[in-house]
């Protein structure tokens, strides 16, 4: 067949057309390009490095927590967390029940566990598991390509001393709530965090906490690692030095065992607490490992209360202890001086009341001191009702009951001055007389804390120095960034011849055949005073009612020494046979602590950072010479 | 035949392009697929385009006009092997696209354009002079609609869809009057949904897809998606060669083939895109340019098809891995890895010369 020549001139018009097509073309073309790498360059650049970039955290190791002598008292430990990728929830949910069986932990738990991340922070990875166990670790480990989207990372697990020791004092460290996640102190935790939930874990968090690290990795499609894109290194917690004395602690809590009570040593001239244990204790380490349910419901409904730090939380009629605020305060209002006396019979009628001494015989025509060495009811009786409530309570306050100490930890409780103003106001009531004159022997009403009680009477043997109790010292906090909780001590006007009387009254009631006797140390300037007290507070009262339990509570609060104490300590026994070993218990600490400063040198001259325990427990009896 | 031509009146500014376009393809190819199984598809690329070229120059030196008296043969003959491919093919996912001839496995598809081409550049140079008949319409309908029935039914939708534009540029060229276009395009969109019955759920799932692309970000959204963050993430130059993460990381499907104008984009950024497609916008205005030249009205026809089909399969490819259009498997010329592809793409460039470098013969 052969092809006509044709003029191909008739085309020409749909050729050109098909040239501006193909520019048409070109240009819609490019305009795409246009619109995904220049105008929306940033938003598919953020896509392609969630795609392919992992972000672990390196979880910065907490702070360690050291005794006055740097001594380690909490410790960190190695251990494994297990983390899912965030954008990854989709394979996640698929992989729960398997994952669920692998680890050994519950398909509800787990699925709960994951549902707390869902509110907050996209893009964080999500928390499966805190120190997991070897077992779990093993099978990710050999399971890694079913669970791509699951990370192992080596956390610092917290290592708490064993047997409960100090554990109120040291508090403990746990998942961040979603409650706590709105505090503004905690507003750079992320769900999943681990951060102090109790005690100094809790003051100091922000000290100790430190700063987690990200690791960012290259992952490829599938989600396997390809290669270490770059690290930001976590920044490690501080350090924190406490004031506690691990010798005088140790000696507290071997000499409390199973029984219920607090014990608090404090340096009066500074404020610094040597030793503070509440019992019964529990163990910190339970919480850190995420607290099983079963353990949580054993603490929480023991009718004894571990979780309570009774040292700054329970609130108890002191008893004959305020005794020394009651003689103080008359003496500084001049109700009574030291030729006051007053006829003890056994008892005495108070407003149409009958109240007894707590010897039935009497002790006879008594003055302030005997009053105090002998612990006399009666003397107590007259000196409240010359003193009235309304002063009583004024003088309570200024001695430093009635509100917090200021210590720092937690939830301290302020305990009760009762007066006729705070009965109207709390109760609706009218004051009764007679609630005076129970309120003059540290009943009633009237309720305080260990912590206030050693605060108090040290703060009256300082001659009115009453140095606000803490368990860091403020060099510490300063160097670590933080303001010092002002102020640092209260100064309250006593009259030189009250503090003397009150002083050598107390060390009557140790050394001159009073009540304290088993609190005397041969050769040292001890004082003190005992207290038994039978109600604990009118709501303790209330909740207690029909209980056969509620027994006396037995104080002890002794100091050394008489002027100017270097140590006072605040002993509380809960459950009346208990009540005599409370001064013994005081008098061990103080020994304690003399001892130690006779051989301090030598001990000082270990290695600190050593985790060496020093000569503890009870020392011999006549070491003072 | 050949007394009076010359090489030098071949198209070396088109062969270079398309060289230039070749090698962009190479080292992208080279890139996406080294360390992974189809480690050295780039050396296989080379060898394809080196035979090509031969191939090509091969071409141009036989008169296209003898080639278009053969046409109805080689058109009956391609209709065969179509045939062939869908009984003996080997059937890779699901599909049967490939005939293997000799230890090679080919694709009639590719191969088809030019064999229509061939003969509707043959028809339209025939008596009717630029004034189409409805009778002659009919002709090419059927004329294109067997082979493309028959390539559809392999299933490959996308390459028996590329056959109509094709057509459609060679009937615009003819002369078709505008009306005629209108009407076929209502015909399409009345007929579109008696053709969505007979879809196969795959292409269903890809075109709701591209309606609807977050509506399965995990199947065939995925593919669009990660082709348009990588695309995006290139920026204005690109994370280098070998650099671009969705490329390297496997987060962008095939990324040698079909997907490969989106890893390029991505390691070469907006100046690479622009480059790229400067070079396909002047490979075609070139095209067109040969056409104009052409001596006769056939070969006019016979570049204006060549011309169109190079113009959609960038268009509908490049369409894709931007998201303007549904994910077709239709493969980049000359830069997508694929034997069959190159090598059509190098004979319709002998084509293209063996008019050329008759312009001005006779």
């Amino acid at each position: 067949m052969e092809f006509a020549q044709k003029e191909t001139r008739f085309a020409e018009n749909r050729l050109t057309l098909l040239q501006w097509g193909v520019v048409a073309v070109f240009l819609f073309l490019a305009s795409g390009f246009w619109r995904l790498q220049i105008l929306q360059s940033n938003y598919y650049t953020r896509l392609a490095e969630r795609n392919h970039i992992k972000q672990l955290p390196i979880p910065a190791p907490r702070g360690r927590i050291l005794d006055r002598h740097a001594r380690v008292l909490v410790d960190n430990s190695p251990s494994f967390s297990i983390l899912a990728q965030w954008g990854e929830k989709k394979k996640l949910q698929e992989h729960l029940p398997a994952l669920a069986e692998g680890l050994g932990i519950d398909l509800a738990e787990l699925q709960q566990q994951v549902e707390k991340f869902k509110r907050r922070a996209p893009y964080q990875p999500i928390v499966i598991r805190e120190n997991a166990a070897w077992r779990q670790v093993a099978f990710l480990e050999s399971h890694r390509s079913e669970f791509p989207e699951l990370d192992l990372v080596v956390a610092q697990r917290r290592l708490y001393p064993s047997q409960g020791f100090a554990a109120h004092l040291l508090g403990y460290v746990g998942e961040v709530s979603e409650s706590d996640l709105d505090l503004p102190e905690l507003a750079l935790s992320q769900p999943g965090d681990l951060v102090g939930k109790a005690g100094i874990e809790r003051q100091y968090n922000a000290v100790v906490q430190g700063e987690d690290g990200v690791r960012r990795v290259v992952v490829d499609s599938r989600g396997l690692d390809v290669a270490v894109l770059d690290e930001k290194p976590p920044r490690p917690g501080r350090d924190l030095r406490l004031t506690i004395d691990e010798d005088l602690q140790q000696v507290a809590e071997e000499g409390f065992r199973e029984e219920v009570g607090a014990v608090v040593a404090l340096d009066p001239r500074t404020g610094e607490v040597l030793a503070l244990l509440s019992r019964p204790t529990f163990d910190p380490n339970l919480f850190t490992t995420g607290i099983s349910r079963e353990n949580w419901s054993k603490l929480t409904t023991d009718q004894d209360n571990p979780l309570l730090n009774r040292s700054i939380q329970a609130q108890l009629a002191p008893g004959s202890v305020h005794k020394i605020l009651l003689g103080t305060a008359a003496l500084e209002a001049g109700t009574a001086d030291a030729n006051t006396t007053y006829y003890c019979p056994g008892g005495a009628v108070f407003y149409g009341r009958y109240f007894q001494c707590w010897i039935k015989h009497g002790h006879g025509r008594v003055n302030l001191h005997q009053a105090i060495v002998q612990s006399c009811d009666v003397f107590f009786y007259n000196l409240g009702k010359t003193l009235g409530i309304e002063r009583m309570a004024e003088y309570s306050v200024r001695l430093g009951l009635g509100q917090k100490t200021g210590i720092d930890l937690p939830n301290e409780e302020s305990g009760t001055v009762p007066s006729p103003a705070w009965k109207e106001r709390v109760f609706r009531q009218k004051w009764y007389p007679g609630e005076t004159i129970s309120v003059s022997i540290g009943q009633g009403a009237l309720t305080v804390t260990p912590l206030q009680l050693a605060y108090s009477i040290g703060g009256i043997a300082s001659e009115g120095f009453f140095a606000r109790p803490h368990l860091v010292f403020s060099e510490e906090v300063k160097a670590a960034g933080r303001k010092v909780a002002a102020p640092a001590a209260v100064r309250v006007s006593l009259q030189e011849e009250t503090v003397a009387m009150i002083s050598d009254a107390l060390y009557g009631v140790v050394n001159e055949g009073g009540t304290g006797g088993r609190a005397r140390i041969p050769g040292l300037d001890v004082g003190g005073k005992t207290g038994t007290a039978q109600v604990a507070s009118v709501q303790m009262v209330r909740s207690a009612k029909g209980a056969t339990h509620l027994r006396d509570n037995g104080w002890f609060v002794g100091l050394a020494p008489r002027r100017n104490p270097e140590i006072v300590v605040a002993v509380l026994y809960q459950g009346g046979e208990h009540g005599a070993l409370a001064a013994p218990l005081a008098r061990d600490i103080i020994k304690t602590y003399f001892d130690k400063k006779k051989e301090v040198q030598p001990h000082l001259a270990q290695t600190p950072e050593s985790n060496q325990q020093a000569t503890v427990g009870p020392v011999p009896a006549d070491s003072g010479g | 035949m050949g007394k009076n031509i010359s090489l030098r009146d071949f198209d070396w500014l088109l062969l270079g392009i398309l060289l230039v376009v070749a090698t962009l393809g190479i080292v992208q190819i080279y890139s996406a697929t080294e360390g992974t199984r189809f480690a050295g598809a780039h050396l296989r690329q080379i060898y394809w385009v080196l035979m090509g070229l031969a191939l090509a120059f091969f071409v141009s030196l036989y008169d296209y006009r003898s080639l278009l008296n053969y046409a109805p043969w080689l058109y009956l003959a391609v209709l065969i092997l179509l045939v062939a491919t869908l009984v003996t093919g080997a059937e890779i996912s699901g599909a049967r696209r490939w005939l293997r001839i000799g230890g090679i496995n080919f694709q009639i598809s590719e191969v088809t354009k030019l064999a229509i081409i061939l003969l509707l550049a043959r028809f339209f140079s025939g008596p009717q002079e630029g004034k189409l008949s409805w009778a002659d319409l009919g002709k090419v309908a059927v004329a294109v609609g067997l082979p493309a029935v028959l390539i559809a039914w392999q299933p490959d939708l996308g390459t028996a869809l590329t056959l109509v534009p094709m057509v459609l540029v060679m009937l615009f060229v003819a002369g078709l009057k505008l009306r005629y276009f209108a009407l076929m395009l209502l015909v399409g969109m009345v007929s579109l949904p008696i053709a969505w019955q007979h879809l196969k759920p795959y292409q269903k799932e890809r075109i709701g897809t591209f309606l609807e692309p977050e509506q399965d970000p995990q199947r065939a959204g995925y593919q669009v998606l990660q082709s348009k963050i990588a695309v995006g993430s290139g920026q204005l130059w690109g994370k280098g060669t070998a650099q671009g993460t969705q490329t390297q990381l496997r987060f962008l499907p095939v990324p040698h083939t079909d997907f490969i104008f989106a890893a390029y984009a991505e390691e070469h950024g907006f100046f690479g895109v622009l480059l790229g497609l400067l070079l396909y916008f002047a490979a075609a205005i070139r095209l067109v340019q040969n056409a104009q030249m052409a001596p006769d009205a056939a070969g006019m026809f016979l570049i204006a098809g060549i011309a169109g089909v190079w113009m959609f399969q960038v268009f509908v490819n490049v369409g894709m891995v931007v998201g303007y259009l549904p994910v077709t498997g239709i493969p980049l010329p000359l830069m997508s890895y694929g034997g069959s592809s190159a090598m059509v793409a190098f004979l319709a460039v002998g084509l293209v010369n063996s008019v050329r470098v008759r312009r001005f013969v006779n």
